[in-house]
């Protein structure tokens, strides 16, 4: 039984929470030299180090330190002057060392804040730390039908990822968003994502695992004590960190009507369903017996540092957003039409690659935002840029390209076919602008089309539609319209 | 003809270098000792003769030089070399061959240091008498019924026993020192971070140090000197040159040396035949030329119980890796059972009683409620051992104690007893503590065997040891066990 998201936000406040895991793009691993590339074959990437053998021992990378620093910079946090990793330990077969390194009670940067933008309001999400650790390998469950463990006759485990530096970003609880708990969630990570992506510390692709999010919610009646909070798993994509608020809240807001008690658990997101289901409960959880991590001296990042990293961070998406929506005169009402679409990033990029803003606009609003719509995904998680949409309006503004090859471009590139100048390339779709070529055609369809044809020759031009129509059925859309429509009169003996 | 086993690391480099005998001859010699005694003396888990003779060919070619070139060596089978077995002395890492070298076994390597094998120790460097080693016991040169000390029995039985004229040890609370002390030889524990721990399979990674052993102190100096430099795969490395060890033993003068005498390192615990010795001892530094003063280090008093908090705690961690799936051990791998029950399996028989008894230790002081009682006190102590440390480096250039409290106790008389044999521990563990070095020497014989005497110096200053070590050798050359039992 579920209460409706609007109905369970009139009875209940909620409190939301999210940790956020990054992976970094540094080259290489937090506590060795392998290489950091996703999709290698299975334990390639590793080393004595990653693989935990005995004896191995880790040395920190500067470079993650630097990015975690740079992170916490971003999102106005304390950036600790001496800090120190610690284990966590407890036993899963991915974690070769059966401890995972990482932060506890001395995070790198902590107590900051990300402001976001819902419906027109700013909402400030507080920053209670950001964190530094290594990623684990992966198991992959052999011989069952759902490739779960449960079922399965074998596990195998591959250690690319173990090592990986993780950057873990959580907040504090999130009150006051009253009735759009999911909303706020969703813009927190969308903004985040864009402040990562600005810094460069992260390719923050949520499909392929390099940004993952946990979502903590609870709710008590107005006025109560804080509510018992869940904690749902495996949240992989903009759309379903607000489900996963949305279901949550709708999934305890039924329990309480009920009188029932919300458990302290861990819950596993389905991205099929949108629903999730309940892990294991807090109250038979690890001990993870956190100490300081012996091998590692502590990491005391100079002050001089910290300012030369500071004073190189670049502009914050949201000041550059409305910078941009100046320079480009964009009426609030379009600016606010794009960023409830989660576009108006991917317009203004599009820009910066050298479109028109118009041009970028009609893309991400219209053919783009279909697209996206119809494969159930956000327009920021199709596999294309704006550098690739800026190239296809420039190809269309130099005339190779007409408006509907443009879209046929597009989707090739969304199937994965590569640039859009291959996509062209391989699909055939230059605009045929070989007058020769085009005369035949233009001559077959009045041959064909001998009516129309005495029309217009008595002065009928209007009706010169049906035989462009014609000719670009003919040759497959690659003509140029206006191109197809002068010969037709010229042939015709037709002045305008 | 000389026999080849008898002689000094540096007698042994120069008969080589002078062309007197070759390395290959020297090998050999080695090689055919261990194959006449270790039958008696269990002090080697695996003997490699191939890469042995090898090495030596190559330094017969000419093809490395130095100090050490030629000079056969036991390492520990705690440290790991590159296709050669690594036990750490327990079953769970039976028939596991490394796929890298150890940054010691490295430069031992480019040194032209010739390895013969692995040598025996307690399970996991967990034992003062090599008893906890899964391979059954090492037997003490000076009486086979006796302990050659632990951790590190195998390499201090094999120096002893002129199986090797050098031999690495590793010292967590003494398993280089406590060793050297019963079977007559010498062992320095390093500077904490003065020699690179990658490779050396952790057992308590704050205070775990590799060294050398030897028969002397010049030779124990260089091997220190191979061994020891920054490395940037052991962050805890210090990025500082090398101490002039071997200056500092070939210098041998305390002439105007103030030497402080631990106070509480004696009285309750310590056999009257040690203290004797000690006393001995401490006279003829006075002899050398030293100035004696009486120093207090009131918190070493809380020494052990604050080493058996951190030491397991660390412990408990460090060995959680073997879990039987990525190598080593596995037990009950039927097709029928789940991962966790073979982790369990494999880790309940591939454990011995000690290591288990000192992982369920850890896990319970690093346990939420209890880490700031015992993991958090234990390192407030620690603290409080250092300053005593910084307070007595005020008032004397080295400290000075017996470095085991008994002499080699029968085999099988402590096994029962845990706590009895923590307490060999006693004076060499405030040193792990601070990250001091520390050395053990012979100081003579008590009841027949042979007594150590502990010198302790600041971080950073082992050069220290070396002098004062290599002055009292000089005055009190170090016993020859007799070999009695010798076929």
């Amino acid at each position: 039984m579920t209460v409706p998201y609007v109905e369970a936000l009139q009875e209940f406040e909620p409190v939301i929470g999210l940790e956020t895991h990054v992976e970094l793009g540094t080259a290489s691993k937090m506590f060795c030299g392998c290489d950091t590339t996703f999709g290698a074959a299975p334990n390639t990437h590793t080393c004595p180090v990653c693989l935990g053998l005995p004896g191995a021992l880790p040395v920190v990378n500067e470079a993650a330190i630097a990015s975690t620093i740079r992170i916490g910079l971003a999102l106005h946090c304390d950036i600790a002057t001496w800090c120190r990793f610690a284990r966590k330990n407890y036993f899963y077969p991915d974690m070769p060392k059966n401890f995972q390194t990482s932060q506890y009670d001395e995070p790198l940067c902590t107590d900051g804040y990300l402001d976001v933008e819902v419906d027109g309001e700013t909402v400030r999400i507080p920053i209670e730390r950001v964190h530094l650790e290594e990623d684990t390998g992966k198991s992959l469950h052999v011989g069952g039908s759902t490739g779960r463990i449960h079922g399965a006759t074998h596990s195998l485990v591959d250690y690319n990822r173990a090592g990986i530096p993780l950057v873990e970003i959580v907040t504090k609880p999130v009150t006051g968003t009253k009735a759009k708990p999911a909303e706020v969630a969703k813009a927190y990570v969308t903004e985040l994502r864009d402040v990562l992506r600005g810094l460069g510390v992260s390719d923050v692709r949520m499909e392929q695992g390099s940004l993952r999010c946990d979502v903590n919610v609870s709710l008590n009646k107005p006025g109560a004590e804080w509510g018992t909070r869940s904690e749902t798993k495996n949240v992989n994509s903009l759309r379903s960190v607000e489900r996963a608020v949305r279901s949550e809240v709708e999934r305890q807001a039924a329990r309480l009507r009920a009188g029932e008690r919300i458990v302290q658990e861990t819950r596993h997101f389905h991205e099929d369903t949108g629903l999730s289901t309940s892990g294991r409960s807090k109250e038979e959880a690890t001990d993870y017996r956190y100490f300081p991590e012996p091998d590692l001296v502590p990491v005391a990042p100079d002050a001089a540092w910290v300012a030369s990293l500071k004073a190189a961070l670049p502009e914050a998406p949201s000041s550059r957003r409305r910078r941009l929506i100046e320079q480009l005169a964009l009426s609030t009402l379009d600016a606010e039409a794009m960023t409830n679409a989660g576009v108006l990033d991917l317009v203004l990029a599009t820009v910066d690659a050298g479109a028109p803003a118009a041009e970028a606009r009609n893309w991400w609003l219209g053919h783009l935002a279909q697209s996206a719509n119809s494969r159930g995904s956000e327009p920021s998680e199709l596999p294309i840029t704006p550098v690739q949409v800026a190239r296809v309006v420039e190809l269309v503004a130099d005339g190779s390209l007409t408006a509907g090859l443009a879209r046929q471009v597009v989707d090739g590139v969304l199937a994965g076919e590569g640039e859009p100048d291959d996509v062209v390339e391989s699909r055939g779709l230059a605009v045929v602008s070989d007058e020769g070529a085009l005369t035949t055609a233009v001559d077959e369809a009045i041959a064909a089309n001998s009516d129309a044809a005495d029309k217009i020759r008595a002065g009928k031009v209007q009706a010169v539609g049906a035989l462009v129509g014609a000719v670009m059925k003919a040759t497959r859309g690659q003509a140029d319209a206006s191109v197809v429509r002068r010969l037709l009169l010229e042939r015709l003996g037709v002045r305008e | 003809m000389t026999d080849l086993t008898r002689l000094t690391a540096v007698q042994t480099a120069a008969a080589i270098a002078a062309r007197d005998t070759t390395a290959t001859e020297v090998a050999q010699a080695h090689l055919d000792r261990i194959a006449k005694v270790d039958g008696q003396l269990h002090a080697f888990l695996h003997v490699d003769a191939e890469g042995a003779l090898e090495t030596a060919r190559r330094v017969d070619a000419g093809e490395i030089t130095g100090p050490l070139a030629g000079v056969p060596l036991a390492l520990k089978d705690v440290i790991v070399q590159k296709g050669v077995p690594t036990t750490v002395g327990s079953r769970i890492l039976e028939g596991w061959r490394p796929p890298y070298d150890a940054t010691v076994v490295e430069r031992l390597k480019a040194a032209g240091v010739v390895i013969l094998g692995k040598t025996n120790m307690d399970e996991f460097a967990m034992g003062s008498s090599t008893e906890h080693s899964a391979y059954g016991p090492t037997h003490n040169p000076w009486d086979l019924d006796r302990i050659p000390g632990g951790s590190g029995g195998g390499s201090s039985a094999a120096v002893a026993s002129f199986e090797s004229p050098l031999a690495i040890g590793t010292d967590t609370g003494g398993s280089i020192r406590q060793p050297a002390a019963v079977t007559g030889t010498v062992g320095v524990k390093p500077t904490y971070g003065g020699v690179s721990r990658y490779g050396l399979v952790a057992f308590s990674s704050s205070l775990d140090q590799a060294g050398p052993c030897a028969r002397t102190v010049l030779d124990a100096a260089l091997l220190h000197e191979v061994i020891a430099g920054h490395d940037p795969r052991d962050s805890t490395s210090i990025p500082a040159p090398v101490p002039p060890v071997v200056e500092a033993a070939r210098q041998a003068d305390i002439s105007g040396m103030t030497i402080g005498v631990v106070k509480e390192l004696s009285g309750e615990g310590y056999q009257p035949g040690v203290e004797q010795r000690f006393a001995e001892a401490v006279e003829t530094l006075t002899g050398l030329g030293a100035k004696v003063v009486e120093v207090s280090c009131p918190h070493f008093a809380y020494a052990l119980p604050a080493y058996y908090l951190i030491a397991p705690s660390e412990a408990s961690s460090n060995l959680a890796r073997f879990d039987s799936v990525r190598y080593g051990l596995r037990v009950g791998d039927d097709g029928e059972r789940g991962l966790e029950e073979v982790m369990s399996l494999t880790r309940a028989q591939g454990f011995g009683a000690e290591v288990k008894r000192r992982i369920i230790l850890g896990t319970y002081a690093l346990s939420s409620g209890y880490y700031d009682a015992y993991y958090g006190q234990a390192q407030k102590v620690r603290s409080l051992i250092t300053r005593d440390f910084t307070e007595a480096f005020a008032m004397a250039d080295v400290l000075v104690s017996p470095a085991a409290p008994t002499v080699a106790f029968p085999l099988g008389e402590k096994l029962s007893d845990p706590l009895a044999m923590y307490r060999q521990d006693l004076a060499t563990i405030p040193s792990n503590l601070y990250g001091g070095p520390a050395m053990s020497l012979p100081c003579g014989l008590a009841d027949g065997l042979p007594v150590g005497l502990q010198i302790m110096a600041p971080t950073m200053r082992d050069e220290l040891l070396y002098r004062v070590g290599a002055a009292f050798e000089a005055a009190m050359p170090a016993p020859v066990p007799p070999l009695d039992w010798e076929a």
